[in-house]
């Protein structure tokens, strides 16, 4: 992990306010037992990590899980709302309700720094911090095979929306990105 | 909050909401018809995620939608069960997606109306069309992004990419011109705040689009000609045929659910 130097200093603000809003949360047996649900497309990531649970409340006597969508076309939308359902619903909960809020909008910023050092391990690029970035790409993305900064960028666009194709010119493998907005 | 509205606003915000559902849907269908299409596998994958998000878009404008009918319709009915006359997207977003310079000079003009309309559609007063547009404005920047530097590698490529470019430029130019019009409602929406005054993007985005057009050593049209009409529920012939294919699942199994 030493190669993600580039990344793991800083801490997104937006990130240091979710993990306040959980660390304050009279409700932590929830939260924590909502980090087993995980991206349907990128398993080693909790909906925690990627930033998709934003909050857990009581309404009276009710469960009140917010989620919001990485993307607006993100298919594992579904899959997610019915893993809560099954993890609450093993453990005991029956008076609960899943909300999908659009603002504020989701960014990668919001993601775990833990999230991106398991993306890491898996083979994805993680993303870049907003303010490390102008406007798409001043710094270069490092290869997860074999941490090389010597890439390049093959398509916007991976095998899911929220990943660009990118090649290391060193160790000639391509990888996954997972971009930054 | 719709529980605020009375009828008469509720009713003409719902009529706004399907017409932005409309342009999504149409537009990113037309896109999707690239899948397997596309010149190569990465163009083939970046283009069905770029509909994947147009679609994603339409989706949230017709939940929206269907909260604000309330009368049992639901985001489904609004793709799948409406006829070419009820459909009010504009002309620019249902044009067959042609061939591949086609598609991207399509995505460029439509992709750079979107940047300013979002940009505005944000600080609409109805917190739900504000919140859409907070998340789709990420996107269309990067479809921008995509679109500029393909525009540009077709109009600086090779004297077939730039043929083809220009034609599609010519071809498309005089669809553009709907994308600055108001009607009653679009008006009536402004006014209150809670849409947007489409004349006043207009010079931006003549400005955007001919900058880049210039870099892509494009000829930029004159304004000889001009089509709208989809807004009011006259489309191009296109349309129906379209919405056939789109449908017929649907259509054939009335209330499938996948």
């Amino acid at each position: 992990m030493v190669a993600m130097s580039q990344v793991l200093p800083l801490v997104a603000a937006a990130y240091s306010e979710r993990l306040t809003r959980r660390n304050n949360s009279e409700l932590t047996q929830i939260w924590d037992l909502l980090d087993q649900v995980t991206d349907p497309e990128i398993p080693v990531l909790s909906i925690w990590d990627l930033g998709v649970l934003t909050q857990v409340e009581k309404q009276q006597e009710k469960l009140l899980i917010s989620i919001t969508p990485t993307y607006s076309g993100c298919p594992a939308m579904d899959t997610i709302a019915a893993d809560i359902s099954s993890v609450l619903t093993a453990a005991g909960y029956q008076n609960f309700s899943i909300k999908r809020v659009l603002a504020p909008a989701w960014k990668t910023d919001l993601m775990s720094p833990e999230g991106k050092a398991k993306l890491h391990q898996y083979g994805i690029a993680p993303p870049l911090l907003n303010e490390n970035c102008c406007s798409g790409q001043c710094f270069s993305i490092e290869c997860p095979h074999c941490g090389s900064l010597n890439t390049k960028t093959i398509s916007e666009f991976g095998s899911t929306a929220c990943k660009a194709l990118h090649q290391c010119l060193d160790c000639n493998e391509p990888f996954d990105y997972f971009k930054n907005i | 909050m719709v529980s605020d509205m009375n009828e008469e606003t509720k009713q003409a915000v719902l009529n706004y909401t399907i017409r932005l559902g409309d342009d999504a849907v149409v537009i990113g269908h037309r896109i999707a018809e690239w899948c397997r299409n596309a010149p190569f596998l990465e163009e083939d994958l970046a283009l069905s995620n770029v509909a994947l998000d147009f679609i994603g878009r339409a989706r949230m404008f017709y939940g929206y939608a269907e909260e604000l009918a309330d009368d049992g319709r639901k985001e489904d009915y609004f793709a799948y069960m409406r006829d070419h006359r009820e459909y009010q997207n504009l002309l620019i977003m249902e044009l067959p997606r042609g061939d591949f310079a086609y598609t991207m000079v399509r995505q460029l003009l439509v992709d750079v109306f979107n940047l300013y309309y979002l940009e505005q559609l944000i600080s609409s007063t109805d917190e739900t069309l504000a919140a859409i547009a907070g998340k789709a404005i990420k996107e269309t920047r990067y479809h921008l992004r995509r679109s500029h530097e393909w525009v540009l590698r077709l109009g600086l490529g090779t004297d077939e990419s730039k043929i083809r470019a220009q034609k599609a430029v010519d071809d498309i130019w005089g669809f553009t011109h709907e994308l600055f019009d108001l009607d009653e409602l679009e008006q009536q929406m402004a006014d209150a705040g809670i849409g947007v005054d489409n004349r006043s993007l207009q010079q931006d985005w003549s400005a955007k689009v001919k900058s880049i057009l210039e870099e892509a050593s494009l000829i930029v049209p004159e304004d000889s000609w001009k089509v709208k009409g989809g807004r009011e529920g006259y489309h191009t012939e296109y349309l129906g045929q379209m919405l056939n294919e789109m449908q017929c699942v649907h259509r054939a199994n009335p209330g499938l659910e996948w």
